[in-house]
């Protein structure tokens, strides 16, 4: 019998731009299981409703997480929403549609860069932050932030954006998409990055439905599921059908991310083509009451909102279940059985998201 | 001028932080906003480090963890705190589990507000601290004469 050896992984990492830990159990070169513990990033900023009132509330929801930071504010706001039983103007649902989608592309490419720097494929990564920080220019010249862009608020949106500016932004978006097309076929094609990518941390599709994966790990494995098909925001009108690989390695998961990109640009042009002229927001009356959930399609996976109002101005209860809480069994799953070298990249392909895992 | 000053190492570590302020320091190293032609490198070793950027506010469970970061790097070192939850807590100010800013657990040079911090300050910071580097070893030569 070979001895088993216990090698930890984090807090403090240079593959994790954040915090979390996890002993590798490793017989050989193999890992026999992951353990991992959290609780580095731990804020408690849920209970932050008690002090904080619920229009103030949208800014803390913004900081849950840096990357997905705008879908975290809508969804909040569209649970508030609905307690107040509010209707919001077409426009501000195109609005907060295309800025969901940018944010879906710049997530997607910084997640490309990590994984290329996961395999050790420098100027691969550089060349997706290269163009992330385009998109990040679009969201700058559109709200004025670069990561956190408060452009949501309870009621509608903060901004407006101008039609010139929009078809603007088109134009833009079709010239990256060629050069994020050029990265893409190295991910898919690139003999090397193949290598270190197919038929690695397999995820069955049995397995991802029991273990309640989410987003592109969901999708990777073969389950049409994506939470853009309930229709929320514009979405309904636009139409949406998912992104599905079914290999279940790493590879199918980046082919995924990879041609969701190209699906974002589509939707954010189907937007541009429909929205109209219009108020950009409701006034808000009354107190939130009563119980919701809003659930939305973030670049990770699905999130959940849960509110809970008793007539007063702070809210009483209000929970999270962020995608990356979701993918963390699937990924202790994958992570049993794989090689040591292996682990960054599929730690990496969840595309973990720490903070908001725990908030 | 020292060759430390000319290619200062930097380590980041992110306290308790959304991953804003972590995203932009890695967004300082990209080409657009390319450090390395200061010669700043990113280095995961603390024992090759300089410089501490920390992110993030700071609670009980990852205190211990800055500290021994902090311990480990070499003299003359600089701690940079950015974003404002680094520098007071922040929005997560009264949160149960956040103890403050990156002070509550290490000696700061120097506080970097924002939020989300942008690569502009970052960059900005870290050529000060280049200069408080400098007197450090200055003086840390003086006292070893
Ligand atoms: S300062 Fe703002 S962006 Fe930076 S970690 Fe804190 S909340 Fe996030």
């Amino acid at each position: 019998m070979s001895n088993r050896t216990i090698i930890p992984f984090g807090p403090q990492h240079p593959v994790l731009p954040e915090p979390i830990h996890l002993d590798l159990v490793v017989e050989d070169e193999k890992v026999v299981e992951a353990i991992p513990s959290i609780g580095f990033i731990h804020r408690g900023l849920e209970k932050l409703v008690e002090k904080k009132d619920f229009i103030d509330f949208v800014y803390v929801a913004e900081r849950i997480c840096g990357i997905c930071s705008y879908i975290h504010g809508m969804t909040y706001c569209m649970s508030v929403e609905q307690l107040l039983k509010l209707e919001i103007p077409d426009r501000a649902q195109y609005l907060r549609t295309i800025w969901s989608e940018l944010s879906r592309i710049h997530s997607h490419l910084l997640w490309l860069g990590l994984t290329a720097d996961s395999f050790g494929f420098e100027s691969l990564f550089m060349q997706s932050w290269r163009i992330r920080e385009s998109i990040l220019d679009i969201i700058e010249e559109t709200t004025g932030g670069r990561v956190i862009f408060g452009a949501a608020k309870v009621g509608g949106v903060r901004r407006d954006v101008s039609s010139v500016k929009l078809d603007e932004i088109m134009k833009k978006l079709r010239v990256y998409q060629k050069e994020i097309n050029t990265i893409g076929s190295v991910f898919l094609n690139d003999t090397t990055v193949k290598h270190r990518m197919q038929g690695v941390g397999v995820l069955s599709q049995a397995d991802a439905k029991s273990l309640g994966a989410v987003g592109p790990m969901l999708r990777g494995s073969g389950v049409s599921q994506d939470m853009r098909m309930t229709g929320y925001a514009s979405y309904g009108k636009i139409g949406f059908t998912p992104v599905v690989e079914t290999a279940g390695d790493c590879y199918a998961r980046t082919k995924v991310r990879i041609l969701e990109i190209a699906q974002s640009v589509d939707i954010i042009q189907k937007c541009i083509e429909q929205i109209k002229e219009g108020p950009i927001e409701v006034k808000v009356i009354g107190m939130p009451d009563g119980e919701y959930f809003a659930r939305t399609e973030q670049p990770r996976g699905e999130v959940i909102y849960y509110a809970k109002g008793n007539g007063t101005k702070f809210l009483q209860r209000m929970r999270v279940r962020t995608p990356t809480f979701a993918n963390l069994a699937p990924l202790l799953a994958t992570l049993r059985g794989c090689q040591l070298a292996d682990v960054p990249v599929i730690v990496l392909t969840i595309d973990p998201c720490i903070s908001c895992a725990e908030r | 001028m020292s060759s430390i000053s000319k290619s200062p190492w930097v380590i980041h570590y992110d306290g308790s932080s959304c991953n804003g302020c972590d995203i932009e320091v890695l967004a300082a190293l990209m080409p657009r906003f390319d450090v390395e032609r200061f010669g700043v490198i990113n280095t995961g070793n603390p024992k090759h480090a300089d410089i501490l950027l920390l992110t993030g506010s700071i609670n009980e469970q990852n205190k211990p963890v800055v500290q021994n970061i902090y311990n480990q790097m070499p003299e003359p070192k600089v701690v940079l705190a950015l974003g404002i939850c680094a520098t007071s807590g922040g929005i997560f100010r009264e949160c149960y589990n956040v103890m403050g800013g990156a002070d509550k657990a290490v000696p700061v040079d120097l506080y970097v507000p924002g939020c989300a911090i942008r690569p502009e300050a970052i960059i900005d910071a870290v050529v000060q601290a280049l200069g408080i580097l400098e007197k450090k070893r200055a003086a840390m030569n003086a006292a070893a004469v």
